[in-house]
């Protein structure tokens, strides 16, 4: 009895996600490539049937090629977005009626954006851009806002003179800093990143990662990455999930999935990632399809060099494979076969 | 007088623009050196604007004083730039006629631009059919020249320079509101603004913070280019004979009154002509200036 009361007790503190999306898709609609004249609608799937589940300081990278709908889950997450099936859940509550609530949830999950030097107000000086949360959320008396300011520009490594400057005048690293600063005033629990660093030079890089690390380390922030870069996210992040065309088709511990992929997809972004001293082994053939018209059965099966009869006709789903990692498809890899 | 007004300013603002280049040579240089066209123009802009505010200490003589002995004297040591066919002198209307022209020109900008201001974010903002009906009421307005509409709204309201200022004014609306939805639409798709939304401010709070002081700057640019076409505008006005009544010294309506008598007065035409041509140039240049310095686009690549 005792121990019964003390695992539940336990138990949703410590498993309870922050995220959990249940069968997410998100269609949006456009019109038909190539006629440009129609009224004509066509339902494109951004997202189909994800199913995710993000818990307290798990550090989560999502990982794919260009179109895979990471940054739709992404905004999805941040409550941009609405799905337009299943549910995107909070703490166990719709992530839009959360966010229509209040300035909680605003408070808790900080964005980072793709774009940083969009996201800043051109005419608004860095000081001001980073005391504006300060502000909104009354974080601090307006007394302490420029000291905090200081702290947060020096915490990402900028020097406290930066604060009068605007963003135009800065660096493109630079400019990541403040916006990452930015995020982080609103003292969130959850820091949703598309892209920080990519595009970044290597130091810069370098610099902000162990930055994140040291967040997500000491504080206990839970962290959400979109990367391109596979060492980005064997580096930042204990949980991968690797997306292709709106769908996750494999999760599970980043080392554990990166060392011995189970998807044919996941092998295939880890070979093409460049090694030390190493031809790039041969691409992945041809374009990721158009979601507009998606292949019949595993939607990898049309560049999939392992594809099988069955694969063009049965469309696998998210299944658990060994310890916490889960994959989709008729026929994973055995781990000898990388 | 003028001619002192005008040389005045001048090297008040031109010696510390002289040193500055090796003063601060590693900044970059004043705008006054860089520009010389645009310092030339705004000093000509400020001496009209100092003639204008200081109109009864700098002319020589009452502007409506008319003079049986003085009539259509060309111009002498008396009367610098002549006189008309009442016996006023031209320099002292043409010194009061900046006054209207100026108050004119400024008045009815700003009218324009608050009129545009509102219109074009409404428009820009709403989307749907708000958006829709209001820029076919633009499109409407923006199919007749501004003086034909002016002249219409002159129509309405009757003549007076209160009239003229209103007329010219909501002329104007219309190019306004497009420039300032153009803006609008613009600014509203970029990421500062979403960041904001999901920071969870309030959406006026939003349009006040971030997207009225990045519309604003373009408007205030587009006033300093559109005043000089306000005062032709109304300067048309008055020389068709529907704007300012005489005997209120209006350059336009000077023109209209020299006309009969250009052959052999030309004086009378051409010296208040010259005055509105001297201005228009200047405030063109000014605004130009103003524009290439301060547009968002060209400074974020400085």
């Amino acid at each position: 009895m005792m121990l019964d009361t003390a695992t539940t007790r336990t138990a949703p503190s410590r498993t309870a996600p922050i995220f959990e999306l249940i069968e997410v898709e998100k269609v949006f609609q456009v019109r038909p490539p190539g006629r440009r004249f129609t009224r004509e609608k066509v339902g494109l799937r951004a997202l189909d049937g994800v199913r995710l589940s993000v818990e307290k300081g798990a550090s989560l990278a999502l990982v794919g090629e260009s179109g895979s709908g990471k940054s739709t889950l992404l905004r999805m997450v941040a409550g941009l977005d609405a799905p337009s099936g299943g549910r995107a859940l909070y703490h166990g509550r719709p992530i839009r009626e959360v966010r229509a609530e209040g300035p909680g949830f605003a408070r808790d999950v900080a964005m980072v954006y793709q774009d940083a030097r969009g996201s800043l107000d051109p005419r608004m000086t860095v000081g001001a851009l980073i005391a504006e949360p300060l502000r909104h959320f009354g974080i601090v008396p307006k007394a302490q806002e420029e000291t905090r300011v200081g702290e947060l520009l020096e915490r990402v490594g900028l020097p406290a003179d930066a604060a009068k400057r605007y963003p135009s005048g800065l660096s493109g690293g630079q400019v990541r800093r403040v916006a990452i600063a930015r995020a982080l005033a609103s003292e969130p629990s959850v820091l949703v990143a598309d892209e920080a660093v990519s595009g970044l030079d290597v130091s810069t890089q370098a610099q902000l990662l162990t930055l994140l690390r040291k967040l997500q380390q000491e504080m206990g922030i839970t962290l959400v990455f979109i990367t391109h870069d596979l060492g980005v996210a064997s580096y930042l992040c204990e949980q991968i999930a690797i997306m292709y065309l709106g769908r996750i088709v494999e999760t599970g511990p980043t080392d554990a999935v990166l060392n011995a992929p189970a998807h044919p997809y996941a092998a295939a972004l880890r070979g093409a990632a460049p090694r030390f001293f190493e031809p790039i082994p041969e691409p992945l053939p041809g374009e990721i399809p158009s979601p507009l018209d998606l292949p019949k059965g595993c939607r990898f099966s049309t560049r999939c060099p392992m594809a099988q009869d069955d694969c063009r006709t049965r469309d696998p789903q998210l299944g658990t494979l060994g310890a916490g990692r889960a994959v989709a498809c008729l026929h994973p890899l055995a781990p000898s076969d990388t | 007088m003028s001619a002192e007004a005008t040389n005045a300013p001048a090297p008040a603002t031109l010696p510390p623009a002289g040193p500055a280049p090796q003063a601060q040579s590693r900044k970059r240089r004043s705008i006054f050196v860089r520009r010389p066209f645009f310092t030339v123009a705004l000093v000509i802009a400020a001496a009209y604007l100092l003639a204008a505010a200081f109109a009864p200490h700098v002319a020589p003589y009452d502007p409506v004083l008319q003079s049986m002995d003085a009539m259509m004297q060309p111009p002498s040591g008396a009367h610098p730039l002549g006189t008309d066919s009442y016996g006023q002198d031209i320099l002292s209307r043409v010194i009061f006629g900046a006054r209207y022209a100026l108050v004119i020109g400024i008045f009815s900008v700003l009218i324009g631009a608050a009129g545009g201001l509102v219109i074009g974010l409404a428009a820009g903002l709403s989307g749907g059919w708000v958006e829709w009906a209001l820029m076919r009421l633009i499109d409407s307005i923006l199919a007749l020249p501004s003086l034909i509409l002016a002249v219409a709204f002159i129509a309405i309201l009757g003549q007076g320079v209160d009239k003229v200022v209103i007329a010219v004014g909501l002329s104007m609306v219309g190019p306004f509101s497009r420039t300032v939805r153009a803006d609008v639409m613009q600014v509203k798709v970029q990421g500062f603004v979403e960041a904001a939304h999901l920071m969870s401010i309030p959406s006026l709070q939003v349009i006040r913070r971030h997207i009225l002081p990045n519309v604003i700057f373009p408007l205030a640019v587009q006033v300093t280019i559109r005043i000089s076409e306000a005062i032709l505008v109304s300067s048309s006005l008055s020389f068709l004979g529907i704007g300012v009544t005489p005997p209120t010294p209006d350059w336009g309506l000077m023109i209209a009154e020299g006309r009969d008598f250009v052959s052999f007065a030309p004086w009378m035409s051409a010296m208040p002509g010259f005055a509105l041509a001297l201005l228009l140039i200047a405030l063109s240049i000014v605004g130009d200036g103003i524009r290439e310095e301060y547009d968002p686009k060209s400074r974020r690549g400085a």
